[in-house]
């Protein structure tokens, strides 16, 4: 386990994902298989504590600290409300261990010790968890703690996991992904199945990775003859790389996760196609009308997994796709866009898939007439125009240059902020998480919550404020005095049944703090409920 | 002393009546008691200073000249009908604990204070008192320093590790006081120089002057703009963090040195490599220690976390209240930890 909590203490400190994956390297590398399951298992998000798998409750934990360290519940509670973290307040309350225990392994720790302990009865639970805080130094201790709370969260992508994987084993990325789909066992023979070399038809799984377009930051005339660029509309769904190789279809979102079988529309109509292929482009709901439904439309559909009639009526999604990558096995991503497209248009032509449609190209004579079509985006639904050039191979990764994303100005509203709330992690000390509200009639009605946007003078000028300003508590959220006024921006605003001001917006975030305003002259609600969709 | 208090606290701080004069004030006043030389305790415009005779180059550098007195730990000296004495408190060169005996009543005001070792200045004395007016800048059973020879020693490790990959080891840490107890500690751990932010200088040269053993230091102004120091140890104020002058280090880790560093999101919001728990002031088991040592009746508690430490007395049955003091006071992260 000692290997383990360094491990996670060198996550923990480290920014770049390049450390993380040379950390996690450096694990993988000398664990032994069945601690690497667990590791895995673990570090992918999976949690030893579940509501089948009873360990401890945070009430649990609190009064087992209070007793081991002799301090009454509320100083706990003090405690906890200083770290902002359940795991490290009681990690900083047991004593460090006056003699050194021999390590024992992940594997021990959790198979023999905490597993066989889950659902006995509380002072069962209590005796082995106590015993394991007696002889676990600090950097353990806390990593234990964080089982028994929920998951690791230490921050490592799945991305990069599978890419560490895929590094010390020599495999192609995408296969270690397709390998950790679905339910597995933390065991050895699940890291024997991760390693295997012989390729069981693994490969034709094998998605491309994505070419990321960079936001324009500069005027956009700077990119010289608009005859060089493809301009299409930037839709707001979610990025879909469609594989159909030796008749089986696989879907690929950008967070590398596999999306077979929750859009049958898609799969049905990739099976009209006829020759193997790889496509890129954008999963939208959308009907019969013009228009794509809102995401929020297509939110319903994203996690659901055979999904039954009538979210399908209700739900219908489409592809556009905007780039093909392979054709017939051949690799096409080192053709210019221009080719790929035309073949891409030849091939959708000779089929006519219902659910699969060409991105269509939007034709402006000059960057001049461009701007002006951008103005349509918002009542097109899309975010703004793709700019790409026409020239360009398909790269991987966010490469400035040929691929731009030209988005159209956020929407802005004046908010008040009324209610806040510590942030987690590096945040966790101070509160950064607002909520902000516009004004229906003489009531302040919540309509979006931000994290983002102020330098981290003004966060702690306003945290300070906020300790000083507290009118009620709610757990950890805290009512202010009705003072403070932001401009927010946001992509868009939604009808919503879910939320008490009857919209959502789309990606609020603070753009600065108004202190020319007072708390009256912020926003009304109605205003923002005539821009829904 | 049931009718009349020996100190009390108004808009201009702590105040001895029968002495008549303040402890630390925070505006001018005629008469100031100064504990030592942090800015939140030391401040211009008093009338006149009393001070202990080894913080007196530390107040003259910080204040500039003006009327001080100066006393030796334990020497006696009157103020109105007040006896007073200044006796060490452990927290840097020169700080002390205020004893004040009026009418049999002895009241003792802490100022910051430390119990752990610390090789560059005296240490804490308990001196038992009626009253005992305690700092809680720490005061939650969370805050429990490590062995400093310990946090040293992973300093040292941490000076390694950057060598390994060609960075620079910054370490921010305050100038007076916490600078100086590093570079004493370091000099029993490590046997490498260490590199000194300018804002550093003046305080490292006074601790030396008063013959505090260090490690040898140098001025980062004084290697050539492009000198390399890859591997080496940099000490700088926590000012300098985020700073055009950290660019001239190139790779570089930053790191920080303070009682915060025990939570991680103290050091994650900051986006530091490292914090290393090293403290000028009384961990939880030191406060409860301390005030049971003095075998005080009465606690008074003052800045910091003072709600749960006077709570928890009170509890267990001891006379325990709090000082407000000015909000300008509240330094969650200020100089003088």
């Amino acid at each position: 386990m000692q290997r383990f909590a360094q491990l996670y203490q060198r996550l923990e400190r480290s920014t770049a994902a390049n450390d993380k994956l040379a950390a996690l390297m450096a694990y993988l590398n000398t664990a032994e298989d069945n601690d690497m399951a667990w590791a895995i298992w673990l570090l992918n998000g999976g949690k030893l504590s579940t509501a089948k798998n009873k360990l401890a409750t945070t009430r649990e934990l609190r009064e087992w600290i209070a007793t081991e360290s002799h301090i009454p519940l509320w100083l706990v509670e003090e405690c906890y409300e200083q770290v902002g973290d359940l795991a490290e307040t009681v990690t900083l309350l047991f004593d460090e261990p006056t003699r050194k225990y021999a390590d024992r392994s992940l594997t021990e720790w959790i198979e023999n010790i905490l597993l066989p302990s889950a659902n006995r009865d509380e002072s069962a639970r209590r005796e082995v968890i106590v015993a394991a805080w007696r002889e676990l130094d600090f950097s353990q201790r806390f990593v234990f703690n964080k089982f028994l709370l929920g998951n690791l969260r230490v921050g490592v992508s799945r991305g990069v996991l599978q890419k560490a994987l895929a590094s010390i084993f020599d495999l192609d990325v995408s296969i270690i992904a397709q390998r950790m789909l679905g339910a597995w066992e933390p065991t050895s023979a699940f890291v024997a199945t991760l390693r295997d070399e012989s390729s069981t038809g693994m490969e034709t799984s094998a998605a491309y990775p994505f070419y990321l377009a960079s936001p324009i930051g500069k005027n956009i005339e700077t990119l010289g003859p608009i005859s060089d660029w493809l301009l299409e509309w930037k839709w707001d769904g979610i990025r879909l790389q469609l594989i159909l190789r030796e008749q089986q279809t696989v879907l690929w979102s950008r967070g590398e996760e596999r999306m077979d079988e929750r859009f049958p529309e898609i799969e049905n109509s990739a099976a009209m196609l006829p020759v193997d292929c790889v496509i890129d482009g954008e999963l939208l709901a959308w009907g019969d009308g013009d228009n794509p439904h809102p995401f929020s439309v297509l939110q319903t559909r994203i996690q659901r997994r055979k999904p039954g009639a009538k979210t399908l009526s209700t739900a219908p999604v489409h592809m556009l796709a905007y780039d093909l990558l392979e054709l017939n096995g051949e690799d096409l991503r080192q053709q210019p866009l221009s080719i790929r497209r035309e073949r891409l248009i030849e091939l959708l032509a000779s089929c006519n898939p219902p659910a699969i449609q060409i991105s269509p190209e939007v034709v402006a004579a000059s960057w001049q007439q461009a701007t002006e079509l951008r103005t349509q985006s918002r009542e097109r639904g899309v975010e703004g125009l793709m700019v790409k050039r026409r020239s360009s191979f398909y790269l991987h990764g966010r490469k400035r240059g040929d691929w731009w994303k030209w988005k159209v100005d956020p929407l802005t509203i004046d908010a008040v902020l009324i209610y806040a709330q510590s942030g987690s992690g590096r945040r966790s000390t101070l509160f950064t998480d607002y909520t902000f509200g516009v004004w229906d009639n003489e009531q302040l009605v919540p309509i979006a919550k931000a994290y983002s946007g102020l330098t981290d003078d003004e966060i702690l000028q306003l945290d300070r404020w906020i300790r000083a300003n507290t009118t009620e508590r709610f757990g950890p959220v805290r009512a202010v005095n009705v003072e403070h006024v932001f401009e927010l921006a946001f992509e868009g605003v939604n009808k919503s049944s879910r939320h008490k001001s009857g919209i959502a917006v789309r990606f609020p975030r603070i753009l600065r703090w108004r202190h020319d305003k007072n708390a009256a002259q912020a926003d009304h609600l109605k205003t923002l409920a005539a821009l829904a969709r | 002393m049931s009718d009349r208090e020996l100190i009390v606290v108004n808009k201009n701080g702590m105040y001895c009546p029968a002495g008549d004069f303040y402890i630390d004030p925070w505006a001018p006043v005629e008469r100031a008691v100064i504990t030592h030389g942090h800015s939140d305790h030391s401040r211009v415009g008093m009338g006149e200073y009393y001070a202990t005779r080894a913080g007196l180059p530390i107040l003259q550098w910080r204040l500039g000249e003006q009327n001080f007195h100066s006393y030796d730990y334990g020497e006696s000296f009157t103020l109105g009908s007040a006896i007073i004495s200044f006796h060490p408190a452990g927290h840097v060169l020169g700080s002390a604990q205020v004893r004040i005996e009026h009418d049999g009543h002895v009241c003792v005001v802490s100022g910051d204070y430390k119990r752990q070792p610390d090789p560059s200045c005296a240490p804490f004395e308990v001196i038992r008192c009626d009253t005992f007016i305690t700092e809680a800048t720490f005061a939650l059973p969370i805050y429990r320093w490590p062995d400093t020879a310990l946090v040293a020693r992973d300093i040292v490790a941490w000076v390694d590790e950057c060598k390994q990959n060609g960075e620079a080891a910054i370490l921010y840490c305050y100038a007076l006081g916490k600078a100086q107890r590093l570079l004493a500690e370091l000099a029993r751990t490590s046997a490498d120089a260490v590199y000194l932010h300018g804002a550093m200088l003046r305080g490292v040269d006074i601790y030396r002057a008063a013959g505090i053993d260090m490690i040898e230091t140098h001025a980062v102004i004084d290697e050539a703009r492009t000198g390399n120091f890859a591997g080496k140890l940099i000490l700088a104020p926590p000012s300098a963090a985020g700073s055009p002058w950290l660019r001239r280090f190139r790779k570089a880790q930053q790191g920080f040195a303070s009682g915060w560093m025990s939570i991680r999101g103290n050091r994650r919001r900051r986006n530091l490599d490292r914090g290393f728990v090293i403290s000028d002031h009384a961990d939880w088991p030191a406060l409860l220690r301390t005030i049971n040592e003095t075998g005080a009746k009465k606690i008074i508690a003052t800045h910091g976390n003072t709600d749960a430490l006077v709570r928890l007395l009170n509890e267990q049955g001891t006379n325990a209240s709090i000082f407000q003091t000015s909000n300008l006071l509240q330094t969650e992260s200020g100089e003088d930890d």
